[in-house]
């Protein structure tokens, strides 16, 4: 068998926004017909470098050689025009055009309708992809929607094709459909670039893959001759440290004391809590499990004080003191710390920079605030000293929240709420969408503060989270909490019972 | 009697149209222009005073077309060029027009022309039923055809769809390697030839003179025609009529002595606004819906 022959070769490319370095002297080549991961942990220049690739960004300095010649990309025309197409993390779809609309609008030749038409069908058959030309973007499912994507990029008969984190929207079972497509392309001689920073997925996937850490070419390997742990280790600069061990709490204080906690639905799409009892007590975290929808956010918003009712709720009691009407300002002030889920526009505000970000939580802390007066300089040490402590990575001093990478943002927002050392803690899915690294760092967090004393609940439908966080766990189903059992005594697959509300004992109870 | 109503109602409609269609082709391209009541009086007052000097209408219209193209690239310069808020842009840019317009066309109050002949002999318009349909301007039946092109651009051509694109999702239309920005700049200086067109037709044929402020808020009918036409350009001609007709009937209710009030009257097409915003959100049909890019200002990163 004859050598494959490089098709893109990145000969050290870099980019800088201001002094932060994005991306420095990447050096790799992606050979014809080949699958080639890019891995790298949120943040570590992966998107930026794609972009380079399909013209949304010029590179500050380097070269990319196609097939061996030194080529510009000015612009996603001209590299649309050397054969390189891209489906975007973000898709770039529109959804009010039909499907057939979209196609036409990303082909150079115009052909006529009825032709393309049939063209669509032909490759969504050779492909295994189906898709009805005439129906509206905004009425089909992701899935279906980056498969929009992929046949589209696969009219212009791609030599190469861009996947910006392809798997982060999709299930399972779409993942392995996906993967069989990418499969049967590169058997055509069509090479692929997929960006992720699942490993398993890459060591699936891939033949080789180049590992970037902090803009740097760590490494480039041969997906079959390493483990995920060694890809781990390259991802994260060290070996992923291990979340520690929680210390046995031997407290009998109770911190939290809810019962007889029940909800209306407000709306028909919430659901509604039925009847719930729960205590925490000083230095232990409770984890409540639960597939999304079942009551959690309903749940979190009577935790936070987002929605308050004497009527519903028979006890509220945190420290020792009725909150039911608490706001939740007033809940902050008595040493409550609390992180909802969404942390996009619920727990941070993503056009306004981190010290706005940091005010907003602690406009009451004298220190901040004097005489209704903002002191500037103390917000400012505050922000730093959360950025420092909490090791969230920004590419400018006092960024906006929204040029934060996710697991840098929810670092910051971790670090916004434990700084203050609350005393009581509620975090909904406080690892969600978020890299290996930053994900141990905050489930450390975590533990330690609950190693101080802190009474902490979890939500999470991360089971591997629960385990490794919580001393004991209750499950939501249907507004409905199980009966809580010790950690100890809890495998993945009995919760998952649970979760699917198959434990008959706590089902006949009540509902 | 009721043959010279229609013809009234027709002629009312025409400028409606005109500068309608032409904000529809902005905003489907993701722009709103709201100075389109400034536009149109740049228009009409170039058109006057161009055929007042020259005697020539074509000459009046065609000053009419390009002084609406100029008070667009003004705009298209502060909203395309300088990313500035649309909304504040547009609104003085009706404001300057109002002013300057006035200003120029100070000298030309008390001052007429012939308007535009009809296109057809005279003696057409006593056919019965039909004779207003025949008894109008050159301009008037343009502006059917000028709709019916916009759609055939809109619906069947790729540049057509190219500017949709960008109206629904500039940053799409980017990646995809189309020049947003360009794509916009035509659109604006289009619609700013249409209200121009249409500011024109107002002095040369509606009202054969120049009066300060004489478009009387024709702009903003207009605009709400958009939505009304639910941003489908054929829809324009039906709600024209129709904000045509309640105009009139404005008018000619208020000299027989009608007992309702004008000002329920004139306020009449911006209900039905409303209602059509109302049936297009419960509907929630993809083809009507507004372009979802509307107002937002497209800055390439590179």
């Amino acid at each position: 068998m004859k050598p494959r022959s490089a098709l893109l070769q990145s000969h050290d490319i870099s980019k800088s926004f201001g002094s932060f370095i994005a991306n420095d002297k990447i050096n790799f080549n992606i050979l014809e017909g080949e699958i080639h991961g890019l891995l790298g942990e949120n943040g570590a220049g992966k998107s930026t470098f794609v972009k380079m690739v399909y013209g949304l960004l010029e590179p500050s300095m380097g070269e990319f050689f196609w097939n061996g010649n030194p080529i510009k990309i000015p612009g996603p025309q001209e590299a649309r025009n050397f054969g390189i197409g891209m489906v975007f993390q973000h898709f770039s779809l529109f959804p009010t055009l039909t499907v057939i609309e979209n196609i036409q609008l990303a082909l150079s030749e115009t052909q006529p309708l009825p032709e393309l038409r049939k063209t669509i069908i032909e490759k969504s058959q050779e492909f295994g992809i189906f898709v009805d030309p005439d129906t509206y973007i905004r009425d089909l499912s992701v899935g279906e929607q980056q498969r929009v994507e992929i046949l589209r990029c696969l009219l212009q008969n791609p030599k190469l094709l861009i996947m910006d984190e392809p798997t982060s929207v999709l299930t399972p079972q779409e993942s392995q459909q996906l993967f069989k497509i990418l499969k049967i392309l590169a058997k055509t001689g069509c090479s692929v670039l997929f960006i992720s920073h699942k490993l398993k997925e890459v060591k699936e996937i891939t033949q080789r893959a180049t590992i970037l850490r902090r803009g740097q070419v760590v490494d480039t390997v041969i997906s079959s001759e390493v483990s995920t742990g060694q890809l781990a280790k390259m991802m994260v600069g060290n070996d992923p440290q291990n979340v520690r061990k929680k210390i046995e709490h031997k407290s009998t204080k109770i911190l939290v004391k809810i019962s007889g906690l029940c909800r209306p639905a407000n709306t028909p799409f919430s659901t509604p809590l039925l009847d719930i009892n729960l205590d925490v007590k000083a230095g232990e975290i409770v984890g409540i499990a639960g597939i999304a929808g079942n009551g959690q956010s309903e749940l979190m918003e009577v935790l936070t004080g987002e929605w308050r009712s004497k009527d519903s709720i028979d006890v509220l009691d945190v420290l020792g003191v009725d909150i039911r009407d608490y706001s939740p300002h007033r809940r902050r002030q008595m040493g409550i710390g609390f992180m909802p889920e969404e942390r996009n526009g619920h727990s941070a505000v993503m056009n306004m920079t981190l010290t706005e970000n940091t005010l907003l939580t602690n406009h009451n802390n004298p220190e901040i605030q004097k005489n209704s007066i903002i002191e500037n300089n103390n917000l400012e040490n505050l922000t730093s000293n959360i950025i420092h402590d909490y090791d969230v990575r920004t590419p400018i001093q006092n960024p906006l929240a929204s040029s934060l990478s996710g697991g840098n943002l929810q670092k910051f927002v971790v670090g916004r709420e434990l700084i203050k050392k609350p005393r009581v803690f509620f975090v909904a899915q406080p690892t969600w969408g978020v890299d290996i690294g930053a994900t141990k760092f905050i489930r450390n967090a975590i533990i330690e503060l609950a190693n101080e004393g802190c009474g902490i609940i979890v939500i999470s439908q991360d089971l591997e989270e629960l385990f490794e966080l919580a001393d004991s766990v209750s499950v939501l189903f249907r507004g409905k909490l199980s009966e809580r059992k010790p950690v100890k005594e809890l495998n993945s697959q009995k919760i998952g019972l649970l979760m699917g509300g198959e434990d008959v004992s706590f089902i006949s109870r009540g509902i | 009697m009721i043959d010279a109503l229609i013809l009234t109602i027709l002629m009312t409609s025409v400028p409606l149209v005109l500068a309608a269609t032409g904000e529809l082709v902005v905003e489907r391209s993701g722009v709103l222009n709201l100075g389109l009541e400034g536009m149109m009086l740049m228009g009409a007052v170039s058109a006057f005073a161009f055929t007042y000097a020259t005697g020539s209408l074509f000459i009046g219209l065609l000053a009419g077309i390009i002084s609406g193209a100029v008070t667009a690239a003004i705009f298209g310069f502060f909203v395309l060029g300088l990313a500035t808020n649309q909304v504040a842009t547009g609104l003085a840019l009706t404001i300057f027009g109002t002013g300057l317009s006035g200003l120029i066309g100070a000298d030309f109050v008390g001052n007429a022309i012939t308007g535009l002949p009809t296109l057809f002999p005279k003696h057409f318009g006593d056919i019965p039923f039909i004779g207003a349909f025949l008894s109008l301007d050159i301009v008037a039946y343009s502006s059917v055809i000028i709709v019916f092109l916009v759609w055939v651009f809109l619906f069947k051509t790729k540049t057509g769809l190219i500017l949709r694109a960008s109206g629904i999702s500039h940053d799409s239309a980017h990646s995809l390697g189309y020049s947003v920005l360009k794509v916009r700049w035509c659109a604006v200086l289009f619609g700013g030839m249409m209200a121009g067109l249409s500011g024109a037709y107002l002095p040369l044929m509606l009202t054969p003179h120049w009066s300060e402020g004489m478009t009387s808020g024709r702009g903003w009918i207009a605009l709400a025609l958009v939505v009304f036409a639910s941003w489908m350009p054929s829809r324009i001609i039906y709600g024209a009529i129709l904000f045509g007709t309640i105009t009139i009937m404005q008018l000619a209710g208020q000299a027989r002595g009608w007992t309702i009030p004008p000002q329920l009257l004139s306020s009449l097409p911006y209900l039905a606004t409303i209602l059509v915003l109302v049936l297009i959100s419960i509907r929630g049909s993809a083809k009507h819906a507004a372009p979802s890019n509307l107002t937002i200002p497209f800055i390439s990163s590179k």
